[in-house]
């Protein structure tokens, strides 16, 4: 999982090093001042004899003075390294925070970049194992998840073991017996401290799942507003959505209760490194005659300032490093779903050197069986042959899950035959180059989408580089001029979001002109005209007929009326072609089609009736 | 003591919860003036005391034990080394009090271990339960508002205030407010001590801090503008994902691949670049602070040294302890106040991003609770009935069939029974969601009890606006509707809306078993009226074959339920309703035809008997309507029978003819 993420630090592999290697000489800095303070308190203080010794980082340069008074140069010389080591820390400091961000921004941004060029090279059934909101969440959430946990580890994961390292090394140079108890207590500290958020995260998890069953009441009540309005459910809502929010708090109140023993935890360590030094050390100071300051060794009282400190370094770098921990593990899933996707590969690739060229609108089924699973157990298609002569209109009807969809899907190739060959203009679609089949093969959706922008920019998909006049011929094609007209921006209207700010049928209207702006020699509409007019939805079909003769037509309708003047219906059930002809044929011959059209034209019942 | 330090631990843009602290207010206004959330902040503040005022008290009162204790643990060094180290390296005392010493410490100590665990478990319970309240409070509120909060607002938006909103005030309630009061007594309470040990040295920790104190403020507050830009970037990218995720077939289907990806970059970009600003000013705060800290460790280190070498300034002048103690012992004592005095401005400071984030997400969650609820000045009610065999109508307790409607007459002081009949008019209505922009005018029409009514016509021609006004989620703006010859406005509007039974073109179902499903509609209903009801729409048999039956799970809106059987089961919640009026709104037009035609048996009996509104697509499904109205831009053009209609050869005919017109 690493090797796959770390792909994608790519350019920012520079900022990636150094930021640790900044941090790692701010840490040296920062353990090293303590040090020099307290030679400077030992300076000041003086051995018992009255000799004041200069000397660095504990090591005695030789020099000495018996009077203060004569000592002012070594005292400028303390202060003068002192803030030079202050200065370079925070400049290093500032050098790493500042490489640590690049970084991090960075990775993350190539990380979201390789998700989502990787989701655009996506086949629909790759789409389909994935739900759309997975998808959004990976890209989202789970990308900023890993960035902070990349943040941590080139920054705070560095940063606290070493501190950890550095202060306890620096301990044991003023005494080994301290530095030891110091180790005792630190390992002691992890114990207590790692089992607590490893308790606290058990809960969490269990927390995280009733989080989603408060987020569905809110979610169910927010969609069904009109249903809970109307039925005067208020009451019951607020019951369902009160228990969710209870459950919630109980286990969070758990899991916090358990995280709040954290801190009095830390405190106590702490408290009681400081005491236990205290007391030794001031033995250690003063009774240097004593057996077990000889077994000790003897300290200094700078040394002391120096050893609480790095008491608490060595105290806050664990607490850091366990903080971290639990973070990274919590980021851990996240970059687990993010290598998910990077590692799927599309199940459906373009050819090379495939055909750029649709020769014809012709269209073949060849003993076509499908699956969505590849599992020839569960065929959604079977032994479907078939034959579309190109500026052929054809009308599919049939009840849902008959399969109509993935009928037509196949032939712009956004799924694969299981086995049987679909073929456009003669050839098989696999040998086409995707790019040139889809742009030849339009299709308009059932799951009509329009995207934010203007509805010129939206009808643009379907050719870049469209003149306004075609667009707006291709808007009257799909008989979405008018209404467009009428608007007060007309062709610059701004879609919304998911295209809210228009109706239903005016969304599908803007789809189909989408489709047809491109003079695709295919054209399928997947129920697309299903929130349109009868009337409007005629004037579709009549204008289609008259402008692109040449087209071949698939649409897949509810209403027998609009299929009923096609060249060809085909009438599907269960994944079966159960009847095939004109209208006047199927009328005499298939009795679902009779059933449809008899439930959907009473009028025929009121003139025998 | 504890009053000033109450003062200090305000936490910053959230004081107006605290009254009566003048300055605090005064400055306030000032920055309300430019920062409006304050108030939100005070608000969720004062969510908390006001239910938890006690324990709150417990709270503050254990901090600021603990903090003291955490400032008096910076001086044990300065003691022990000037009260025992000193004397007995000079000789002038021993050791013997150390043990004793050591033992008051460790006292001293546990009392502040004990009321730090303390005012950390209490705080985990105030936190929780204060974010419980605020929920509940959240969702009861969002329980009274009118449809139209429904309408305008996206269901995403409305989701995030109980997830990522209440989200930042969690972190406000269980860490902000307790590390701010924290921090704000440990400070304190590190400057009485320092001004104990020395006047001169406080002086240059004040100086320190004035420095930092900018420092802060230059980066905090960037940190915090880059921040804000990040999260609007941020926005955008993720709203650019969301759609493309939803659009992701178009987009194969268009190969706008490229320039899918193009456009991507652009954002993703964008975003890179305002995360490394805003991070960036975020990694460096601490080590700013931190090594401004060194820094004045280190300063304070020289001068005291200077002072001693120099040993002419007179030290009890600067100090209020014994002069004897040592000048060494005030420097330790000093420098370990010091790091404990920058480590609460660190820490301070890193609340500032949590501020500004609960005080955005407090805004947003108290624009939601500000909304006007719906209003009901209704009066009349809908209760169960006796009738009588001379028509006169009495009120029941239980359920007999028969309802009736509870008319109190003020001015008289009597109570009036009519009987529930069904009867609707309109007179001249007028509506117009936005105010100015009419989509319905002048509206008049009868529905007769038991009379069923069609409304026809294009998407937005205001069909299922005048339903809407018939159930009150929108009020008329002119005219009139009587039920049962009483104003609509004069019914309690749970009373109106359990008069009607609705079936929408969404079906919306819930997370539950279908048998909880249907019982929706009625929550009194027993188990057999629950199959009655599913029988009565054909759902019954569909619902049979499932493996568990009735005791179906659905999950996320009957995800695992084809779109027809989805409606089939709001059919039937709207039959175990039993209403005596429907309102039917397209209620099968996303089924296919062949089980419409079962779907529609269903309905048929369903409606027997009732008045009845259709919404319809498919002419088909209208044409046995007692009247038809066809409907065009908000105005009835057309009405009767659906062969007078066809006689009248109006748009009526057109439209019903409309599909052979090209045979």
């Amino acid at each position: 999982m690493v090797k796959i993420l770390s792909r994608s630090i790519r350019e920012y592999k520079l900022p990636s090093i150094l930021s640790p290697v900044f941090v790692a000489v701010e840490v040296f800095l920062e353990v090293l001042i303590p040090m020099i303070c307290s030679d400077l308190i030992n300076f000041l203080q003086g051995d018992t004899f009255g000799v004041h010794g200069f000397s660095l980082v504990g090591v005695s340069t030789g020099i000495q003075v018996s009077d203060l008074g004569d000592g002012l140069g070594y005292v400028f010389a303390y202060a003068g390294i002192l803030i030079a080591m202050a200065a370079l820390s925070l400049t290093f400091g500032i050098l790493s925070g500042r490489a640590c961000a690049k970084a991090s921004a960075g990775f993350a941004k190539n990380l979201r970049k390789d998700l989502y060029y990787k989701i655009q090279d996506f086949s629909f059934g790759n789409i389909d194992t994935y739900s759309t909101s997975s998808l959004v969440t990976r890209l989202t959430t789970d990308v900023t998840n890993v960035q902070n946990a990349y943040m941590m580890i080139i920054r705070i994961a560095v940063r606290s073991p070493l501190m950890f390292i550095a202060a306890l090394a620096l301990a044991f140079t003023k005494s080994w017996f301290i530095a030891l108890i110091y180790l005792g207590v630190a390992i002691v500290l992890v114990v207590l401290m790692a089992l607590i958020p490893m308790r606290a995260m058990k809960i969490f998890h269990r927390v995280f799942k009733k989080y989603d069953n408060m987020n569905l009441r809110v979610q169910e009540d927010v969609r069904g507003a009109r249903v809970v309005k109307a039925f005067v459910r208020e009451d019951h809502e607020i019951e369902k959505f009160n228990r969710a929010s209870d459950d919630i708090r109980d286990d969070f109140t758990k899991a916090e209760t358990i995280l709040a023993l954290n801190s009095p935890i830390i405190y106590f360590a702490i408290y009681g490194i400081i005491l236990t030094v205290c007391a030794f050390a001031t033995v250690m100071i003063v009774d240097t005659d004593s057996a077990f300051v000889q077994a000790t060794g003897s300290l200094q009282v700078g040394d002391l300032t120096a050893l609480v400190q790095y008491a608490t370094m060595i105290l806050m770098s664990m607490i850091m490093l366990i903080m971290v921990f639990v973070m990274i593990t919590m980021s851990v899933e996240s970059g687990r779903r993010i290598v998910e996707v990077l590692t799927t590969e599309s199940d459906l690739v373009s050819p090379e050197n495939g055909r750029k060229e649709v020769a014809t609108g012709d269209v073949e089924f060849d003993n076509v069986n499908f699956s969505y699973a590849g599992d020839v157990n569960k065929l959604a298609l079977r032994n479907v042959n078939l034959k579309i002569k190109a500026g052929e209109t054809v009308g599919i009807l049939g009840g849902t899950g008959s399969s109509k969809s993935s009928l037509v899907q196949l032939i712009p190739r956004l799924y694969d035959t299981t086995t049987g060959s679909v073929k456009v203009g003669g050839v098989d679609v696999r040998e086409y180059d995707l790019d040139a089949l889809r742009s030849d093969v339009a299709m308009v959706l059932q799951k009509n989408v329009l995207f934010s922008g203007t509805i010129k920019e939206n009808i643009r998909w379907g050719k870049p580089d469209a003149t306004d006049e075609e667009i707006v011929a291709a808007c009257k094609l799909a008989q979405a001029d008018e209404f467009i007209s009428s608007f007060p921006d007309g062709y610059d209207t701004y879609i919304e979001q998911g295209g809210t700010n228009v109706s239903g049928g005016q969304r599908q209207r803007l789809c189909i002109a989408r489709a047809l702006i491109a003079n695709p020699k295919i054209i399928i509409f997947d129920d697309s005209t299903s929130a349109v007019d009868t009337k409007t939805d005629a004037l579709i079909r009549k204008s289609m007929a008259e402008s692109l003769p040449n087209a071949t037509k698939i649409i897949i309708a509810q209403r027998v009326a609009s299929v009923e003047e096609a060249d060809k219906i085909l009438v599907l059930d269960g994944g079966e072609i159960v009847a095939e002809g004109t209208h006047d044929e199927l009328m005499r011959s298939s009795d679902i089609y009779r059933d449809i059209y008899n439930i959907q034209n009473k009028k025929e019942d009121d003139g025998n009736a | 003591m504890p009053e000033n330090g109450k003062k200090e631990t305000v936490p910053e843009g959230a004081p107006d919860g605290l009254p009566g602290r003048k300055t605090l207010k005064a400055m306030n206004k000032e920055r309300k003036k430019n920062m409006p959330k304050d108030k939100s902040l005070g608000r969720v503040l004062g969510y908390m005391f006001k239910n938890y005022r006690a324990r709150f008290i417990i709270v503050v009162i254990c901090i600021v034990i603990t903090a003291v204790v955490s400032a008096m643990s910076s001086i044990v060094l300065q003691i022990l080394i000037s009260n025992y180290i000193q004397p007995a390296l000079e000789g002038t005392g021993d050791l013997s009090g150390l043990p004793g010493f050591i033992t008051v410490c460790a006292a001293i100590f546990l009392v502040g271990v004990a009321a730090n665990a303390t005012y950390n478990i209490i705080m985990a319970r105030i936190g929780q339960g204060t974010l419980d309240i605020i929920r509940k409070d959240m969702f009861r509120k969002m329980q009274t508002l009118p449809i139209s909060y429904f309408d305008t607002h996206q269901s995403g938006d409305i989701m995030s205030l109980y997830t990522n909103d209440v989200d930042t005030l969690r972190q406000l309630i269980t860490q902000t407010v307790p590390q701010l009061i924290n921090s704000g007594v440990m400070l304190l309470a590190s400057v009485v001590i320092m001004i104990y040990y020395s006047l001169w040295l406080l002086l240059v920790v004040i100086a320190g801090v004035f420095v930092m104190l900018l420092a802060v403020r230059h980066i905090a507050g960037s940190s915090v503008r880059y921040f804000i830009v990040q999260q609007n970037t941020l926005g955008k990218v993720n709203g650019y994902i969301e759609e493309s995720m939803h659009g992701q077939k178009v987009i194969k289907v268009f190969c706008h691949e490229k320039q899918a990806k193009a456009d991507f970059d652009e954002r993703n970009d964008a975003l890179c670049d305002a995360a490394t600003a805003a991070n960036t000013y975020g990694n460096i705060l601490m080590p700013v602070l931190g090594n401004i800290g060194n820094i004045l460790y280190v300063l304070l280190a020289i001068i005291g040294s200077l002072m001693i070498v120099l040993g002419g300034v007179n030290v009890g002048f600067i100090s209020l302890i014994d002069p004897n103690a040592g000048m060494i012992s005030i420097i330790i004592g000093f420098l370990t106040i010091v790091r404990s005095f920058t480590q609460s401005i660190a820490t301070v400071s890193q609340q500032i991003n949590f501020i500004a984030q609960a005080g955005a997400g407090a805004r947003r969650i108290f624009n939601m609770m500000d909304t006007p609820p719906e209003e009901d000045n209704g009066y009349v009610e809908l209760v169960y009935a006796n009738k009588a065999e001379d028509g006169t109508v009495t009120e029941s307790d239980h359920y007999t069939g028969i309802w009736a409607w509870k008319h109190p007459h003020k001015a008289e002081g009597t109570v009036t029974y009519h009987e529930l009949i069904g009867d609707i008019e309109m007179h001249d209505v007028d509506f117009a969601y936005v105010p100015g922009k009419t989509v319905l005018h002048d509206i008049t029409l009868y529905a007769k009890p038991g009379q069923k009514v069609a409304f026809v016509g294009a998407t937005g021609a205001g069909k299922t606006t005048i339903t809407n006004l018939i159930n009150r989620f929108y009020d008329i703006e002119d005219g009139k509707i009587r039920y049962d010859g009483i104003n609509i406005n004069k019914i309690k509007k749970p009373d109106l809306r359990n008069s009607l039974g609705m079936v929408l073109q969404e079906t919306n179902l819930f997370t539950g078993t279908i048998m909880e499903n249907i019982r929706y509609g009625n929550l009194e209903a027993t188990d057999e009226e629950v199959i009655a009801a599913a029988k009565l729409a054909n759902a019954h048999d569909f619902i049979m074959r499932l493996p568990d039956g009735y005791n179906t799970m659905l999950e996320s809106d009957g995800a695992n339920l084809s779109q027809g059987q989805r409606q089939l089961i709001s059919i039937a919640r709207t039959a175990c309703e039993n209403a005596p009026v429907l309102i039917l709104d397209e209620a099968t037009s996303s089924i296919d035809t062949r089980t419409e035609a079962l779907v529609q048996r269903g309905m048929d009996k369903l409606m027997e008997g009732r008045t009845v509104f259709v919404i319809a697509h498919r002419l088909s499904t209208v044409r046995n309507s007692d009247v038809i109205m066809v409907l065009d831009h908000g105005r009835i053009i057309e009405r009767g029978t659906h062969e007078q209609l066809l006689e009248k050869k109006g748009t009526y005919y057109h439209l019903y003819t409309g599909a052979f017109e090209l045979e």
